[in-house]
């Protein structure tokens, strides 16, 4: 009997028209513009069968745009694709699926309160009746899990899984409805250093069963380790395709920013002073009452980078907001001997500030800018009460802040260098640098600045590294918090790993590698022992 | 302590003070299970009572009354749901506008049409739903206890009240047994899930919201026809805003709704006859007390005192694709 459902047909596609067909996806002179914005312009990728594919870019290249498109979220502009080579419009998810494309979010798209059966099934059912397609589903599963190596307890709520095992949640529903090609967005973003081994074993072995694989990311070291083949985009153009064993780090960065580009931070030998920053058995609980920062202490010296390393969510959040004064703690800390209160009075940015803490927070768009504010307004926040900015007992003095946001555009590189526009109207790169001029050029005793990079651009990047050194070797203490372990192996000079709120241990940049934090990041202590 | 028949009557009452609450509740679930948030069920509810109470006088039918009541009432749903889901309105602003063009425009149409002060005539005969006896009502009513329990209380009621608790487990049964049921609780959740995985979140937010239209439509219809015989002004009587604290109180469960609703219109039962409550508690307690206990016990949970009600996470959202 014949039988309806979106995985039914992707297979018939394969079987009729893809035997001898080449390539997996063409797609040809795509094009999309968002209003005035050109995010696709012209863009021609072919993806052999059998292969991973890398796409990469900087942030706001169109990658996920183009993404997008082939999974019809956004109908392009002009410009065909070509599926195993066959012309196929993919006007709706629905198509794009029918056609055997599935795709792993960046965000995951699955219901949390639902078991992982159930959001395998959703939009794929059988009929009418969820029994039977339940039913269908788990064996189904279990098939998938022995052959890709995708272990998922099917009953499981998807709210009490890991990410590492959401994500796979993602890769069987691509497969449950019999995806041939599958592309990820960004996928290790949210991984550890061993998740996302993992996962690109079973990249691998998708590969080998004949899948076709596009793995969108911005990871210089995921092309390299995990493709076969990459393609370059920058600003909306696809620049280059090549094979990834004729390419190298270096080459695929200088077309991806368009100029040479330094990957390594350059810095000298800290030279650590006396204490700065002294926290004792910090605890924060959330408004669940439960404890996100389980007792962590440390210290760091003046001219002195500590970078934290961790898998988002293990209380590196928290431990910025408390102290920057954001959230309520419970423990000591101190600056240069002198009491930080953690609760009651004092415990606010604007005490904190006033104390010689800067703070750059992880989520600039929420708490390090308003948006719609402009660039002269925003470089005043935190610092509302200094004296420069002051015309007199009751008025601010607007010009002198206006002139000490040019100076700072101009010192930071900000593009464009107006202090009128309105903050959304930067790119995320230049968001970042206003945030970072204005916190570092208060020659801070300590700066507290959590995801420095996150989505600024290859060029910015290196930019605000050399900030970070400078302000260290002006004798600052500094407090790292990154996500990317790339990172903070390469500005700190001692590393701290968090992990489920506490400290699993302190390293030297020089002697540990991506192994022994990956394993820390993941709560096993040298011992091999789960903590 | 109350004697036997005075709790029968009061249970009695409760059963047919429960209906419109129970099934304007399941009307409620189905809208915001689907992430539209809907504080317009009382404005469709009185919608249809007057639709329903005009109709049901012009033609001598209730069930003509019945159908009038629910095309009313979806006119309203498909004006909440083209204002909240295609143009991505704000859903609670939507369902108050709805509320006051509803409070306004039946009085003026009853008035219009029949010129007795914003009511409709009072209905007679098949005009109004009868009250149907079940089998073996009388037979059994020798049996001691469960005899008078059966012949007073579920006996004896319109078609409506028992259609209301069949919807009950229909609900159930479409929420958690079918695949509609299955889009419709992750299209509260999480819009984005259902959307890539190739099923139309509007589509399937309108489906529901209609379906909260019928049956609002039902719960008009029952208040104008079978509680009461014809519509008066404002006849619904914040009876929308109970259902949607019964819906909170329930967690957005149908079973637990049933039960909410019982609980909320044994209150109103009770309102009806203080002198028994001042029996039983030995106390006057004001009549307005009773009618606001709904309000206090949706307050306590929302509070988190009886357990935490987390509504439908996308709830009140309007979906839009993401870059």
């Amino acid at each position: 009997m014949k039988r309806e459902g979106p995985g039914n047909t992707g297979e018939d596609m394969v079987a009729t028209n893809g035997a001898d067909a080449a390539f997996a996806i063409e797609l040809k002179g795509i094009s999309k513009a968002f209003g005035p914005v050109q995010a696709n312009k012209d863009i021609n990728i072919a993806v052999p069968k059998g292969t991973i594919h890398g796409i990469i870019g900087e942030n706001g290249a169109g990658k996920s745009t183009l993404m997008s498109i082939l999974y019809g979220f956004y109908k392009a502009d002009s410009g065909q694709i070509f599926v195993n080579g066959a012309l196929t419009p993919i006007p709706d998810s629905q198509s794009a699926i029918r056609a055997g494309i599935g795709m792993v979010f960046q965000h995951f798209k699955l219901v949390q309160n639902f078991s992982v059966l159930e959001n395998i099934i959703l939009g794929a059912e059988e009929g009418q009746m969820l029994n039977s397609s339940l039913a269908k589903a788990r064996k189904e599963l279990d098939r998938l899990a022995r052959d890709y190596d995708l272990d998922v307890d099917p009953d499981a709520l998807i709210e009490d899984l890991s990410v590492g095992h959401q994500q796979r949640v993602e890769i069987l529903k691509a497969l449950y409805r019999q995806a041939d090609i599958l592309i990820l967005d960004e996928p290790t973003g949210v991984l550890t250093p061993d998740e996302a081994d993992h996962l690109f074993r079973i990249l691998k072995g998708l590969k080998d069963q004949g899948k076709t694989v596009i793995l969108i990311t911005h990871k210089l070291r995921e092309i390299m380790e995990a493709t076969d083949n990459v393609s370059v985009m920058r600003r909306g153009t696809m620049v280059a395709t090549v094979k990834t064993a004729e390419t190298s780090p270096e080459q695929l960065a200088e077309l991806m920013v368009g100029r040479k580009v330094l990957l390594e931070v350059e810095k000298g030998v800290a030279k650590p002073g006396e204490v700065v920053l002294k926290v004792e058995d910090l605890r924060v609980r959330d408004e669940h009452k439960v404890e996100r920062l389980k007792g962590v202490s440390f210290e760091i010296r003046a001219g002195e980078i500590l970078g934290i390393a961790g898998v988002a969510g293990n209380g590196q959040t928290e431990l910025m907001e408390a102290l920057g004064g954001m959230i309520r703690a419970t423990g000591r800390a101190s600056l240069k001997g002198a009491d930080l209160p953690l609760s009651g009075p004092g415990a606010d940015g604007q005490s904190r500030r006033a104390a010689g803490i800067a703070h750059v927070p992880e989520d600039r768009h929420h708490h390090g800018l308003i948006l719609d504010f402009t660039a002269w307004e925003n470089m005043a926040f935190g610092y509302f009460n200094d004296p420069d900015y002051q015309k007199n007992a009751l008025l601010m003095d607007n010009d002198a802040l206006r002139d000490d946001t040019r100076k700072k555009m101009e010192k930071f590189d900000v593009r464009p260098p107006d202090c009128w526009l309105p903050a959304k109207s930067f790119s995320g790169g230049n968001q970042q640098k206003i945030v970072v001029a204005r916190e570092i050029e208060q020659s801070p005793a300590l700066l507290l600045i959590g995801q420095p990079t996150r989505g600024v651009d290859i060029g910015a990047i290196e930019f605000i590294h050399k900030q970070i050194i400078a302000l260290r070797d002006a004798g600052a203490a500094i407090l790292l918090v990154s996500v990317e372990l790339d990172e903070i192996m390469s500005l700190s000079d001692r590393i701290a790993v968090m992990f489920d709120g506490r400290i699993m241990g302190f390293r030297d940049p020089e002697t540990t590698d991506e192994r022994e934090l990956g394993l820390l990041m993941a709560g096993v202590t040298g011992k091999g022992e789960a903590a | 302590m109350m004697d036997y028949g005075t709790l029968l009557q009061i249970l009695d009452s409760t059963l047919r003070l429960a209906t419109p609450l129970l099934l304007a509740c399941l009307a409620g679930l189905y809208s915001e299970r689907s992430g539209v948030f809907d504080i317009g069920l009382e404005g469709k509810m009185l919608t249809a009572a007057m639709c329903a109470g005009a109709v049901a006088y012009y033609t001598g039918s209730a069930w003509a009354g019945a159908l009038a009541g629910i095309g009313g009432s979806l006119v309203f749903a498909l004006i909440h749901g083209v204002t909240s889901i295609t143009f991505r309105g704000n859903q609670l602003i939507a369902g108050v506008a709805l509320n006051f063009l509803a409070s306004g425009i039946t009085v003026l149409t009853a008035q219009s049409l029949f010129g007795q002060g914003g009511r409709t005539p009072p209905l007679t005969g098949a005009a109004r739903f009868g009250e149907l006896t079940l089998p073996f009502a009388e037979a059994l009513r020798p049996v001691p206890v469960i005899g008078p329990l059966y012949a007073d209380v579920i006996s004896g009621h319109s078609i409506l009240v028992y259609a209301a608790f069949v919807i009950v487990a229909l609900t159930w049964w479409v929420l958690y047994r079918t695949r509609y049921g299955l889009r419709l609780r992750a299209v509260g959740e999480n819009p984005a899930a259902v959307d890539t995985a190739g099923v139309s979140v509007n589509r399937l937010r309108f489906s529901a919201v209609m379906i909260t239209g019928v049956l609002c439509g039902l719960a008009g219809a029952y208040m104008a026809t079978a509680l009461q015989a014809g519509f008066g002004k404002e006849m619904t009587a914040g009876r929308g805003y109970i259902a949607l604290a019964a819906l909170i109180f329930a967690k957005w469960r149908p079973v637990q709704a049933m039960g909410a609703c019982l609980l909320f219109g044994f209150f109103q039962a009770l309102a009806l006859r203080p002198d028994v409550v001042e029996r039983v508690v030995h106390m006057k307690v004001p009549v307005p007390f009773l009618d606001a206990l709904p309000y206090i016990l949706t307050v306590l949970v929302l509070a988190g005192f009886v357990g935490k009600a987390i509504p439908p996470r996308a709830g009140g959202e309007p979906y839009v694709k993401e870059r």
